[in-house]
C-alpha cells in the first residue's frame, strides 16, 4: 500500500492522523529509514468548487439525455460529430432537435469542465490517486462521447445506447466522488475508523448495493432502448430495494454516530423510496397507459426522466456511502493479511 | 513513459473516431437508387396475356366500436400547423381505411417489371401522405417536404437497410428504394415523434391500399389460385384464398375486429 492510499485510508495501516486547521498531516513509517515523513494535503477551494460544478453539470446532462430518450428524439440530428453538417452552428431548436442538440451542447460543456478539472487536479493535487482519477474522468467522458456518437451512427442499437446510459451514471459517480475527495471535510476530517466486525460487513453490503444498482441501471436502460422487456427491471427492483434497505438500516443502527455514514445512508433510504414511487408511476404512464400513445406524452416524459435522475442520485449516494464506510468503518485489519502473515509468531 | 502512454491514447482515440467516420460513410445510402436494387439486373418479366386478366375488389370493414382517433399536439414546432389526428386506425362509418391488400401467394415463379415511375411520399402539415404506401422492390420512392420545417425520414426496417436523413424545407426530393420484400416497414420522423407511416415493399404489382371508404381494387391479375393478404398496422394480417378465372371480377370483402388488449 503506497503513501497516497494511506492518505485516503488512514485506518488501514499503522498510520496516525493529526488534524490541523487547513491540512491533514499524516505520519507514515518510512521503509528506508526510521525517520517519519509527512504529506500535507491542502484544501483547494477553487478545485473543489470546479468539481462540484462538474457534478451538478453532469446531473443536468443526465436529465438532458433522459429527455432525449423519453421524447424519442435520439436521431433527430442524424449526423455526428457534426450537427446537420456543422461543427458550431446551432440549428433551429424545434421538435426533437431541441432535446438532442441541447444534450450535445451540455455534453460539450461537461467535456470542457472535465478537461479543466483533470488538468487542474494534475497540477495542484498532491494525492497521486486523485490526479489519476481526474484523468480517468476525462477518459470516461471521451468514451461517453464516442458511445453517444456510435449510438447515432448505428441508429440507436440497444446495447450501445444502454452502455451510453450506464457510462453516463458512472461518470456522474466519478464527478461526485471527486467533489467529495476535494472537499474540505474529506481533507480536514479525522476518520473515526471504527472496525466493522459484523458479517457481512457494511462495506460488503455497500459493494453489493452498487452491483445490484448497476444491474438495475442496465436492465432499465435496455428496456428504455427497446432491447429488453420491462419485467427483468421490475423483478430486480425487489432485490435492489431489499439490499439497499438492509445496507441503510445496518449503517443507521451501527454507525449512526458517524455523520459521514449516517447522512448518505439516510439519503439512500429516502431515494430508494422515492425511486420506487417514480418507478411505479413510470410503469403506469409508459407501459400500462402509454403503450399505444401516438407521441410521447408529458406525464410519461416527466415520470421517466425523474426516474432516471433519481436513479443517478441513488447510485452516486451509494458510491459515496461505500467510500465513507471504507474510510470510517474499515474491515478488521488482520483479515487483509495473507494467511502466512496471520501466524501469531509473524505478528 | 507518460508521453508514450499519452501518444498511444491519442492514437486509440483517433482510430475510434476514424472508425466512426468510416462507418457513417458506409451507412449513408446513395441519393439515387443503386443499380443492383433496380430493374437493370432483374430477370425479364413473365408475360401476362392482357385478354385474360382478372380483377379483385372489395371493402374492408371494421367490426365493433370504432376507436376515437387520438389528437396530436404539434405545438413543439411552430412550423407544424393545423389539426392532426392519429391515423393508426381510421374508420368511416364502419369502413376501414389504410389497409394494405396484396397478393401474398399464388404467383409462383413469375417475375414482374419494376415500374420506372417513382411513388411519391409527401410530408405536409407534419404528416405523411399517404399514411400507407405500397411499392415494388427496387422501385424508386420520391420523398418530398412541403413543410416550412425540417423533417427527418427514418425507416426502421427488419429486412432492408436502415437509414436516417434530414430534409430541410424547399430542399430537393430524396429518392430511395428498398431491395427486399417487407410488409409494414415503419417510417418515422424523429423531429416530430407523431409522424409515422408504413411502406409495404412487394415483389409483384398486385397490391392496393383501402381508401377512406374501405374500398380497394387490384387489376391485371392472371387467372389462378391466390392468397390475398389484408394487413393493418395495428390490427394485424388476415388472409383469404381466392380463385380467379379469365376476365373474372371478384369481390372479396374483409372485416377486422378491434385489437385485443
Amino acid at each position: 500500500m503506497n503513501e497516497e492510499q494511506d492518505a485516503a485510508h488512514p485506518a488501514s495501516s499503522s498510520v496516525r492522523c493529526e488534524s490541523t486547521t487547513h491540512a491533514v498531516v499524516q505520519t507514515l513509517p518510512d521503509p528506508g529509514s526510521t525517520a517519519l515523513r509527512a504529506i500535507e494535503i491542502p484544501y483547494n477551494r477553487g478545485l473543489h468548487r470546479l468539481a462540484v460544478v462538474l457534478a451538478c453539470w453532469t446531473f443536468l446532462l443526465i436529465i438532458a439525455g433522459a429527455l432525449v430518450t423519453s421524447n424519442d428524439a435520439g436521431l433527430s440530428v442524424p449526423d455526428w460529430p457534426t450537427s446537420f453538417g456543422s461543427w458550431y452552428k446551432i440549428p433551429k431548436l424545434v421538435g426533437g432537435v431541441k432535446f438532442e442538440h441541447t444534450h450535445r451542447m451540455i455534453a460539450q460543456g461537461a467535456g470542457l469542465l472535465t478537461i479543466l478539472l483533470a488538468v487542474w487536479t494534475w497540477r495542484v493535487e498532491k494525492r497521486r490517486w486523485l490526479r489519476v482519477l481526474g484523468f480517468a474522468a476525462l477518459g470516461t467522458v471521451i468514451a461517453q462521447g464516442i458511445l453517444g456518437g456510435l449510438t447515432v451512427l448505428y441508429y440507436l442499437p440497444p446495447p450501445i445506447s444502454s452502455a451510453h446510459a450506464a457510462l453516463a451514471q458512472t461518470f456522474f459517480c466519478i464527478a461526485v466522488a471527486m467533489a467529495m475527495f476535494t472537499g474540505r471535510k474529506w481533507v480536514e476530517e479525522q476518520p473515526r475508523a471504527e472496525v466493522d466486525e459484523r458479517r457481512p460487513t457494511l462495506f460488503t453490503l455497500t459493494l453489493l448495493s452498487i452491483f445490484v444498482l448497476y444491474v438495475q441501471l442496465i436492465l432499465g436502460a435496455m428496456f428504455r432502448h427497446h432491447g429488453l422487456s420491462w419485467w427483468p427491471h421490475v423483478v430486480n427492483a425487489v432485490v435492489v430495494s431489499f439490499l439497499l434497505a438492509w445496507t441503510a438500516i445496518r449503517a443507521l443502527t451501527v454507525y449512526s454516530q458517524i455523520e459521514a455514514i449516517r447522512r448518505p445512508a439516510v439519503l439512500m433510504l429516502s431515494l430508494v423510496i422515492a425511486q420506487l414511487c417514480l418507478g411505479f408511476t413510470a410503469f403506469l404512464t409508459r407501459v400500462a397507459w402509454g403503450r399505444d400513445a401516438v407521441q410521447p406524452e408529458l406525464p410519461m416524459v416527466i415520470s421517466t426522466v425523474a426516474h432516471v435522475a433519481v436513479g443517478a442520485l441513488l447510485l452516486a449516494t451509494t458510491v459515496i456511502l461505500a467510500i465513507q464506510v471504507w474510510r470510517h468503518a474499515p474491515v478488521a485489519f488482520e483479515e487483509r493479511l495473507p494467511q502466512a502473515h496471520r501466524d501469531p509468531s509473524a505478528a | 513513459m507518460n508521453r508514450t502512454r499519452m501518444t498511444l491514447g491519442m492514437l486509440a482515440l483517433s482510430a475510434l473516431l476514424a472508425l466512426a467516420a468510416c462507418s457513417k460513410k458506409e451507412e449513408t445510402p446513395a441519393a439515387s437508387p443503386s443499380a443492383d436494387q433496380g430493374g437493370a439486373m432483374a430477370p425479364a418479366a413473365t408475360p401476362i396475356d392482357p385478354a385474360t386478366v382478372a380483377t379483385i375488389n372489395g371493402t374492408v370493414k371494421f367490426g365493433g366500436t370504432a376507436p376515437k382517433p387520438s389528437k396530436i399536439d404539434m405545438s413543439q414546432d411552430p412550423g407544424c400547423k393545423g389539426m392532426n389526428e392519429a391515423e393508426n386506425v381510421v374508420v368511416n362509418g364502419g369502413d376501414l381505411a389504410n389497409v394494405f391488400v396484396y397478393v401474398k401467394d399464388g404467383l409462383g415463379a413469375r417475375t414482374f417489371d419494376v415500374p420506372t415511375t417513382p411513388v411519391v411520399l409527401e410530408q405536409q402539415g407534419c404528416r405523411y401522405h399517404p399514411h400507407i404506401l405500397g411499392v415494388m422492390a427496387g422501385q424508386t420512392v420520391q420523398i418530398k417536404n412541403s413543410d416550412p420545417t425540417t423533417h427527418n425520414i427514418h425507416p426502421t426496417p427488419k429486412d432492408n437497410r436502415e437509414w436516417n436523413e434530414s430534409q430541410p424545407p424547399s430542399s430537393p426530393a430524396i429518392e430511395k428504394n428498398f431491395a427486399r420484400e417487407e410488409i409494414m416497414l415503419p417510417v418515422k420522423c424523429n423531429q416530430h415523434p407523431w409522424m409515422k407511416m408504413y411502406i409495404n415493399v412487394v415483389k409483384n404489382p398486385f397490391y392496393a391500399v383501402t381508401d377512406k371508404d374501405g374500398k380497394y381494387e387490384i387489376k391485371g391479375l392472371p387467372p389462378g389460385d391466390y392468397t390475398i393478404a389484408f394487413v393493418q398496422e395495428k390490427l394485424g394480417e388476415q388472409d383469404q384464398k381466392v380463385t380467379v378465372g379469365p376476365k373474372d371480377t371478384k369481390t372479396i370483402d374483409q372485416s377486422f375486429k378491434p385489437a385485443a388488449d
